[in-house]
């Protein structure tokens, strides 16, 4: 029993970053645009939300106050995600060149970028960078007071997880309602399914587009700083983000685009992540590394198989559009 | 007839490149009146409605919607004064389900209530008898549904001018009624209606006023009762014109495809062609003539056996050897039994080039599987390149400049200078000069003539009546699907054929006396 809860606790905490990072690229996938640039846009949002928390502790000393650095981590993280996202827009929505091309570029420029800074501040900094371990709490523990979290076997699985798992909840749920429930969603999905026809309806594709990019840009960020504030215990290290980024854009389609599935399957991906630290049998932990892929594949392949429209795609993922004029 | 007029378009003129679509055109729509905008393919009759539907912005010209000059410069704006066109090509979202499609892009409350949606959707649908469920998904819905909501759409945005482009194309004749019915039914809740369309029969039995558009010119327009499918035909079509193409009599022509039966049905189940039997000779020019969606595209797609055949048959009789049945073999195979075909598709680019390839490269695709070995064989390709470009005056800076950037006119001489280069003795070309400028076009015409004089069977889809009459010893024309007669092209006048192209009714009798 207490195995079992414990791998489901460190799953959702480990698909936490995931979630994120899916739900981004959720909202950007949804009016057309196929991002590939989640990894550096992760990547970015790490390191630049850990600069921010960094940064803030070191100025402010003794008087740090931890929400406030929590805050201002999101904050960075998405701002470095968004500015990413927004030249991917650019250059695919406004130059209309090639998606896939524009995104595994972004992939690779976000990665180096945010190399690039973690390692100048690490060099800087006298080799490690971290905030302090008081700081350090507002990111791991809940903000959940301790008697919720007492109450047996429930408590700890409901009640005691960081801020970002409840956050990302929110915001699944938020963006779930927002795309099925309200017009703008209705005219989201419009401009993602058939762009011509939303034009002729009168929405503006651009803006549609652009808003919807940039924002997802920015959730997929926050992704990255959640990764490196928790997983990484708050530290910088050459490994980075391991792969998330990638994991994020697969777990799209497991989700197949829809934000209330990104929460279980997120936690799940996290599950697949771990498996190998919790069952110990004599087989190379590179084989249950690949085990969320292998998962990717088999939803790919039955949903392919079942063809139900509600599954597929947007019908215009990473086709450009502009106005026909004959 | 009541006598306001809903909208006025005054001196309008809408340009796309060097081609003028409409030009200095002149239209009123009346209030509470069915009105049938009538011309050929190409006579700018979509593009005039599109400038009202804010899909277009006219380049010259002013539009009045009641005594009020009006600026419409999107969908939005025509929805504000009341205009909604429902396009040929519909324009819905498949996954969403009929009343979210309805409610797309309008400023209602953030928070959708669809129930309230589609209790009004089911409103518009009882005023005048559509069925049609809400909550059904656009993918799940036949093309007279689609077509349904379509109208639902725009009454729901409160159209009081409804656009029709060519609606009854994709219907079968009882949908086509129903459809009659219900824009009679709005026309008594005095909305006004207009329809595109290129069939007289059409417009005699349901508009009250007919309005004529020739090469992006207003012809006229006149209520119906007062004319007569003659005189539309006439001002449809215009007076000849002399073209003065050399056309030498054909010498001794032989059968080369013998066409028996040929019925094809697309996807959708649509019947594209219905029993078509015709036979092409070596050594003349047959000429296809048909509003365009008449069933040329899948003639001559099921000879070539790129386009599945649902019965007939299609003989090819090579000099002096026996005849072969081409039905049920593939592209390929028809090749290797000694066929050669040689097809320029209708969209130049998209089927017939790469264009990010030059002239060379586009030469080698016919012919790679005449090389040896793994390596590329430029030389012989590149020769011919050089052959075609000498010939028939290619305008590109090297053979290897990649086809896309070339003029319309140009890409069009690559195309049917290496068809006829595998010196095919069937040439079949599809609205060969389209979009050409008047050299390009005769350049191919002669092209043509020459194949013939050669002992080619040509078969030459074209749009331009004028053309036809003058290249051609025979034109087969289809309305429908079916052959609505087969005549001899020096003896016919371009009115006539312009009957068998539209007229199906009257002349069906005879067409099926021909294939029976």
């Amino acid at each position: 029993m207490n195995t079992l809860l414990n791998l489901l606790i460190s799953a959702i905490v480990n698909g936490t970053p995931l979630m994120y990072g899916t739900l981004g690229e959720i909202l950007t996938e949804k009016t057309g645009n196929l991002n590939l640039g989640v990894e550096g846009m992760m990547y970015m949002g790490g390191a630049i939300g850990l600069a921010g928390a960094f940064y803030y502790s070191k100025f402010a000393g003794a008087n740090a106050n931890g929400i406030l650095a929590v805050i201002i981590a999101i904050l960075l993280s998405f701002l470095a995600g968004a500015a990413a996202a927004l030249i991917y827009s650019f250059i695919t929505i406004s130059l209309r060149a090639n998606q896939n091309v524009t995104g595994l570029a972004l992939a690779i420029f976000g990665t180096g970028l945010g190399q690039f800074i973690g390692e100048t501040m690490r060099v800087k900094e006298g080799g490690y960078i971290t905030v302090s371990n008081e700081l350090k709490t507002y990111f791991y523990s809940s903000p959940f007071p301790a008697f919720l979290q007492n109450i047996p076997v429930v408590g700890k699985l409901i009640f005691g997880h960081s801020i970002f798992v409840y956050l990302g909840i929110l915001i699944a749920c938020a963006m779930a309602f927002y795309i099925s429930k309200t017009r703008y969603g209705l005219n989201l999905r419009a401009v993602g399914e058939s762009p011509a026809t939303a034009d002729a309806a009168g929405i503006n594709i651009m803006k549609n587009k652009y808003l919807a990019t940039v924002i997802g840009g920015g959730i997929s960020a926050i992704g990255g700083m959640v990764y490196i504030m928790t997983i990484a215990g708050g530290v910088w290290n050459h490994e980075g983000l391991a792969g998330e980024g990638w994991l994020a854009v697969a777990l799209v389609i497991f989700c197949l685009w829809r934000p209330l599935n990104a929460i279980w399957g997120s936690f799940l991906f996290g599950a697949l992540m771990i498996l190998y630290l919790r069952l110990s049998l004599p087989i190379p932990s590179e084989i249950y590394k690949i085990l969320p892929y292998v998962v990717t594949v088999v939803v790919l392949v039955i949903t392919s198989m079942r063809r139900k429209r509600e599954n597929q795609p947007p019908e215009s993922l990473g086709i450009a559009y502009f106005r026909e004029d004959r | 007839m009541p006598g306001t007029i809903a909208v006025r378009m005054r001196n309008i003129t809408k340009k796309f490149g060097s081609i003028v679509a409409n030009n200095d055109v002149w239209l009123d729509i009346w209030n509470g009146e069915i009105l049938s905008l009538l011309g050929e393919n190409g006579s700018g009759k979509t593009t005039l409605m599109n400038m009202l539907a804010g899909i277009y912005y006219p380049d010259a010209g002013k539009i009045y919607v009641g005594d009020e000059e009006v600026v419409i410069s999107s969908p939005k704006d025509a929805f504000r004064y009341g205009i909604g066109m429902i396009h040929q090509h519909f324009k819905l979202v498949s996954v969403l389900s009929a009343a979210e499609n309805v409610v797309l892009g309008l400023d209602i409350k953030p928070v959708l209530d669809m129930k309230e949606v589609s209790r009004r959707v089911k409103e518009i649908s009882d005023r005048y008898h559509f069925n049609i469920d809400p909550e059904k998904k656009v993918y799940d819905m036949s093309v007279s549904e689609k077509q349904t909501l379509e109208i639902i759409k725009v009454l729901y945005r409160g159209a009081n001018i409804l656009i029709l482009d060519e609606p009854t194309a994709v219907l079968t004749p009882q949908e086509t009624e129903r459809l009659f019915d219900v824009l009679r039914e709005m026309k008594k809740d005095g909305k006004s209606i207009v329809i595109i369309t290129h069939k007289l029969n059409e417009v005699m039995a349901l508009a009250d006023r007919v309005a004529v558009l020739r090469k992006g010119h207003f012809v006229g327009d006149m209520l119906v009762k007062d004319t007569n499918p003659g005189e539309m035909t006439n001002m449809m079509v215009g007076r000849p014109v002399t073209l003065n193409i050399n056309r030498p009599l054909p010498v001794n022509p032989q059968p080369r495809l013998k066409i028996s039966d040929l019925t094809v049905v697309n996807e959708e189940g649509v019947v594209k062609l219905d029993h078509v039997s015709f036979t092409a000779m070596g050594g003349e020019v047959l000429g296809i003539a048909g509003i365009a969606g008449s069933g040329q595209k899948e003639l001559l797609e099921s000879i070539a056996g790129l386009c599945p055949v649902q019965s007939g048959s299609i003989l090819y009789t090579p000099d002096g050897k026996p005849a072969a049945e081409l039905v049920g073999r593939t592209p390929m195979q028809i090749k290797q039994a000694g066929v050669s075909l040689a097809f320029v598709p209708e969209d130049r680019l998209g089927m017939g080039l790469v264009g990010t390839m030059g002239m060379t490269g586009n030469m080698m695709i016919r012919s790679w599987k005449k090389g040896k070995g793994v390596l590329l064989q430029k030389k012989d390709p590149n020769e011919l390149a050089l052959k075609v470009k000498e010939e028939l005056e290619v305008v590109t800076p090297d053979v290897n400049y990649p086809v896309r950037r070339l003029s319309g006119g140009n890409v069009q001489k690559v195309l049917v200078g290496r068809e006829i280069a595998t010196e095919p003795t069937v040439l079949m070309s599809a609205y060969a000069v389209r979009g050409l400028d008047i050299n390009t076009s005769y350049i191919i015409y002669n092209l043509m003539t020459s194949q013939k004089q050669k002992g080619v069977a040509v078969v030459f889809v074209g749009e331009d009546l004028d053309v036809l009459l003058e290249l051609c010893d025979r034109i087969l024309v289809l309305c429908d699907g079916k052959v609505t007669g087969i005549v001899d092209a020096r003896n016919i006048t371009k009115e006539e054929i312009g009957f068998l192209m539209t007229n199906d009714k009257e002349k069906g009798g005879s067409g099926n006396a021909e294939n029976g």
